[in-house]
């Protein structure tokens, strides 16, 4: 980011790779020029599914490759976070909101040539809900009631209560159409109704995809696509440079600069559902004190912590909310950085001197830099904090099943999941039965001015209760060959969605 | 014969408390596979469920024995995370690992053996004191930034060779074979280095002793001398060091498959162990096992039949 | 031993020296805290007030680079100091008692050596949390059996000679000959090891720093600093060249002294030479 301006030895360097390579790029203009219009791309991502069946596995790596890409829903989110029909193109909502009739495609064929139907919607469904479920998601698909299938294009579902995300819920990753025939074998080999078909899974580095031909909706403009799994930034900016990827839709800021700066390439800077939090045990000492979490949310400096992890990318948050959503309220003054009052607080609290905490932290980027920044912040009030590095298999047991921890810092990347707060068994271990009423009366309402109201109700008590440390929005920083159009540069859903991307020159 | 016979036992004794101490070490890991397949918003009910599907929840003793009386008959169990065979998932993988391993060992030697010949024929000249020099350098550069200073000239800079990734044999060999080049220069530099040392150390030795100094008095030139009876005379250490050298490329190939992203066992056992794929790590850590105790007992075995003394020794 | 007639010896040991200094004066001072993380001034080059400049995180590099080289120097030493503490006894120990119990100890290395040791190294950091600790556990583990043959070998070389053989007669026990003749003759043996295998210790804390199994943060270690730095190359080399020199430079000059001390004592006793 500005502010920053390499030495002479660090130009020194780009320029040699500048010159060298750009003797290079001669050479591939000449053998560029035969391949007439370009269809094909190659796309690096950082992680590798373990599956590739989006309804039995929470991991993101599955649904950035498959989602609308392989298998579709019923709806789908487009890349503003607003739900599209999707394999249903139509739907009647009944009165009570309790009755949801969807009006299925016709002519859609499953990639194996099997024909789909209503027949596929209630088994797609009834697999999400059954008792032995495998689903991630299941809790969420908990209020459906039943699913009938009314005709061959016609799939009638009841609930049982009024929910107001439920086209968003059938629209997500975890309830795309699979059929019977296939869907044993989706984890190795995914059969769904998409614009592009699986071809091959070469693990450990790549997931192509090809066009298919004959899917029912209006035909993508690629023709193949390959997945590659880099984790590694510097290999993956290196890739980059050679060209041998032609974009990424997600870098670490720490090397935008690099490619900001070159005009072979694009950075699309957009927005992500990650809210990344300092999540905070409230019901451990000295966190159940409420004025403790007040003092370490003075003493937290989120313009340094933005600068020093995201390079300024990213954006402030106050609550657990995220910012581009038209539910959102500013609430990053509630505690304003200011290192007096968290002394004051802390001595209020009983802790004049500080405290010593641990801060376990999972293996991503943005928790490992964000805990060492934060270390040094909170040492300013006289906070201590220990970092203790785990692993996600970690992490998951220790943190989120047991509630063994003081600290971590983690994202929560669920669109709209304040309601997370409403569970005092959650890992927060918050326990605030008004906030739970609050999120109850919330869930049941359909009207949309009385739903704003009571979420920005909620992003308050959240922020004046400093229930965790609110810290910034993850952004999405994707990097592409400045040639290539049409890829979503905000992120309301997991997914690398293929449909627009095309080659222009 | 007794001899060989004592080395195949001491193998098969080697392999199975190595399989015990793997079975059991990776029972104690904390984190459940099943939660980490689900994920954080899965009910305890799917996780139980899922668990049970796995056939996590029967007492370590028995899923031990299970485990190797499965693996005599070739069958490694199914990964936990990514529903296939181990057996398969780990030999897609061996024939990147494997390849890579090798062409380094062959790069290694073809690069370290003259060089350290070179030296020992020139030993207390210019050119001896440069080759050491860089041998010296050869073994300081940590692997993983020699493969990155490596890409960004050939890859980035001059575009000779792929950044990483790996075309399948089947498909291109020739890509293959290029995408391995860089990784396998990468992983062959130290191991080159130390074979020039020892070789042109043990060449120097032999050089004093005595069937040179008949051989000199033959007439021979001294580096005919040195050609005609050193070199041969100087492959026991130098052996020696090649089979240790596989063990040694175990390790380099798990950082250097992480530098140049190539879908190989290193890579594997990494996001295998960090997802809780038990069975997975199980079966590749006792191939790895398997894969140095044999080159051990090949060692073993070839330099036995180079000098029979041996093999009335322990070693 | 007559130094001056090894030069490399002497240019081996006068760069670790100061590279110990350095890394031993990080106890008691260094430039900056290396904790204090002060985003506003990273990546400025080298100044009179830092003197190789500041990191990412805007910390002050010549005070990384001291309190990195200590934690690689102990990492190493620590597993230096588990490899020989138990290497050389047991090595001893096969030589003089010879039979079944050398063929224990040989079928134990072997049985050491048979286990991949980054894997072994992934397992621990599995079980107890990735740290320097680990490292050491790790690094240590695999400097056992190198210890053990080298004492091994250096000892059945003076086992049979006379003095061991009147030792003996006089009524020695076992442990009081390994004590008083075998471990005094292979000691020289054994430092020219400890050289290389701390020269090795200290790539292999890289090696595992690089993966994210070495030392962590806020403590830091050369490795570490090479990996944070790895992905910023291409726009800040500089970050990247320090600590990589630094270990370059620290695992010749030890790798000097381990030569020229091979060359001060007898040549005729080799160390096991081995790869990183």
């Amino acid at each position: 980011m500005p502010g920053e301006i390499g030495t002479v030895g660090e130009l020194f360097m780009l320029k040699v790779l500048t010159v060298l390579s750009l003797a290079l790029v001669m050479n591939a203009a000449l053998a560029g020029a035969a391949l007439a219009q370009q269809t094909q791309v190659r796309i690096a991502v950082a992680l590798e599914p373990p599956t590739l069946d989006p309804t039995a596995n929470a991991a993101e790596a599955v649904d950035i490759v498959v989602y609308q890409n392989v298998f579709e829903g019923l709806t789908r989110i487009d890349e503003n976070g607003t739900v599209q029909p999707g394999l249903a193109t139509e739907w009647t909502i009944s009165e009570d909101g309790l009755t949801y009739t969807f009006t299925l495609a016709e002519g859609v064929t499953f990639h194996d040539g099997s024909a789909f139907d209503a027949e596929d919607v209630t088994f797609a469904f009834e697999r999400i809900v059954a008792e032995d479920s495998l689903n991630a998601q299941k809790a969420l698909y908990e209020p459906i009631e039943s699913v009938t299938a009314v005709d061959p294009h016609t799939v009638e579902i009841t609930l049982k209560r009024p929910t107001g995300t439920f086209l968003f819920d059938i629209g997500r990753p975890d309830a795309v159409i699979v059929a019977p025939e296939s869907a044993e074998n989706n984890a190795r080999v995914p059969i769904g109704t998409g614009p592009f078909a699986f071809v091959q899974w070469d693990r450990g580095s790549r997931v192509i995809l090809e066009r298919n031909d004959v899917y029912w909706g209006e035909r993508p403009a690629l023709t193949r696509a390959t997945y590659l799994f880099i984790g590694d930034t510097a290999t993956l900016t290196n890739a980059l440079l050679a060209g041998d990827v032609d974009g990424t839709n997600n870098m670490a800021a720490e090397v935008l600069d690099v490619f900001a700066a070159d005009p072979r390439f694009k950075v699309l800077v957009g927005t992500t559902e990650g809210e990344v939090i300092l999540a905070t045990n409230n019901a451990r000492e000295p966190f159940d004190n409420p004025k403790v979490r007040q003092a370490m949310a003075h003493a937290i400096d989120r313009h340094a912590l933005i600068e020093g992890v995201t390079y300024g990318y990213s954006q402030p948050i106050g609550s657990h909310f995220a910012p581009h959503n038209p539910y959102y309220v500013d609430l990053t003054g509630t505690y304003p950085h200011d290192l007096d009052a968290a002394k004051a607080l802390l001595a209020e609290a009983g802790l004049p001197d500080g405290f010593s905490a641990t801060l376990k932290l999972p293996p991503v980027a943005y928790a490992r830099m964000s805990g060492q920044i934060l270390a040094s912040q909170f040492a300013e009030v006289g906070i201590e904090l220990e970092l203790i590095n785990v692993e996600w298999a970690q992490w998951l047991e220790d943190v989120f099943t047991n509630h063994d921890y003081d600290l971590s810092i983690v994202a929560h990347v669920e669109p709209f999941d304040i309601g997370i707060y409403a569970d005092p068994d959650y890992y927060f271990g918050y326990d605030n039965p008004e906030f739970a009423a609050l999120i109850e009366t919330l869930n049941a309402t359909t009207d949309d001015a009385e739903r704003k109201d009571l979420a920005i109700e909620a992003q308050r008590i959240l922020a004046e209760d400093a229930v965790n440390g609110y810290l910034f929005e993850l952004a999405q920083t994707g990097v592409w060959d400045a040639r290539l159009e049409g890829m979503w540069q905000n992120s309301p859903i997991e997914g690398v969605v293929l449909r627009d991307i095309r080659w222009v020159e | 014969m007794t001899f060989v016979l004592r080395r195949l036992l001491g193998f098969a004794a080697t392999l199975f408390v190595a399989a015990a101490v793997i079975f059991f070490l990776l029972d104690l890991l904390p984190g459940d596979p099943a939660r980490f397949i689900l994920g954080i918003n899965a009910s305890a009910e799917a996780v139980a469920n899922l668990r049970i599907q796995l056939g996590l929840e029967a007492p370590a003793w028995q899923r031990f024995f299970a485990w190797i009386g499965s693996m005599l008959i070739g069958d490694f169990g199914v990964s936990y995370t990514q529903g296939a065979p181990v057996a398969a998932l780990i030999g897609e993988r061996l024939w990147v690992s494997l390849p890579l391993a090798l062409f380094a060992m062959v790069l290694s030697a073809a690069v370290g053996l003259p060089i350290g010949i070179a030296a020992a024929r020139r030993r207390g000249s210019p050119i001896d004191t440069g080759l050491m020099v860089l041998a010296q350098l050869g073994v300081a550069i940590p692997n993983f930034w020699f493969g990155m200073l490596l890409t960004l000239v050939f890859a980035v800079g001059l575009r000779w060779l792929p950044t990483g990734g790996f075309t399948p044999w089947h498909e291109d060999p020739a890509a293959a074979l290029r995408a391995l080049m860089l990784p396998g220069i990468a992983l062959a530099l130290p191991q080159a280095a130390i074979l020039a040392r020892v070789m042109r150390t043990a060449l120097v030795e032999v050089t004093g002793q005595d069937f040179i100094r008949t051989a000199r008095a033959k007439g021979m030139t001294m580096s005919e001398a040195v050609w005609r009876h050193g070199v041969r005379n100087a492959f026991l250490p130098v052996l020696t060091i090649l089979g240790l050298q596989f063990a040694y490329l175990v390790a380099g190939v798990i950082i250097v498959e992480n530098v140049f992203y190539l879908p190989g066992l290193g890579r594997l056992i990494f996001t295998a162990i960090s997802e809780r794929d038990l069975i997975l790590v199980r079966g590749i850590t006792i191939v790895l096992v398997i894969g140095v105790t044999l080159t051990m007992l090949l060692t073993d075995l070839c330099y036995a039949l180079v000098d029979p003394r041996l093999r009335e020794g322990g070693s | 031993m007559r130094l001056p007639r090894h030069p490399s010896l002497i240019i081996g040991l006068a760069a670790t020296a100061v590279f110990v200094a350095l890394a031993l004066l990080s106890l008691v001072w260094t430039p900056y805290p290396i904790a204090q993380i002060d985003i506003a001034r990273r990546f400025q080059g080298p100044s009179g007030a830092h003197w190789l400049g500041t990191d990412f995180f805007g910390r002050d590099m010549a005070s990384l680079v001291m309190s990195g080289t200590l934690t690689s120097f102990t990492v190493a030493a620590a597993a230096v100091v588990i490899g020989a503490g138990l290497g050389v006894p047991l090595g001893l120990a096969a030589a003089i008692w010879r039979g079944p119990v050398e063929w224990l100890i040989l079928r134990g290395s072997d049985f050491v050596f048979a286990f991949p040791a980054l894997v072994v190294a992934i397992l621990i950091t599995a079980l107890i949390g990735p740290g320097a600790i680990n490292a050491v556990v790790a690094i240590g583990v695999f400097n056992i059996p190198v210890f053990a043959r080298v004492a091994r070998g250096g000892a059945l070389t003076v086992v049979s000679l006379d003095f061991v053989a009147a030792a003996r007669l006089a009524g020695l026990s076992n442990a009081a000959i390994a004590r008083r003749h075998l471990l005094p003759n292979i000691m020289g043996l054994v430092i020219v090891q400890a050289t290389i295998q701390l020269a090795l210790g200290i790539l292999a804390e890289a090696g595992l720093s690089y993966i994210g199994l070495g030392t962590q943060p806020p403590a830091t270690s050369l490795g570490l600093m090479l990996r944070d730095a790895q992905s910023l190359f291409v726009l800040h080399p500089f970050l990247s060249l320090v600590p990589g020199l630094v270990i370059i430079v620290i695992v010749i000059a030890l790798n000097l002294a381990g030569d020229g001390l091979r060359d001060a004592l007898d040549p005729r006793l080799k160390p096991v030479e081995s790869a990183a």
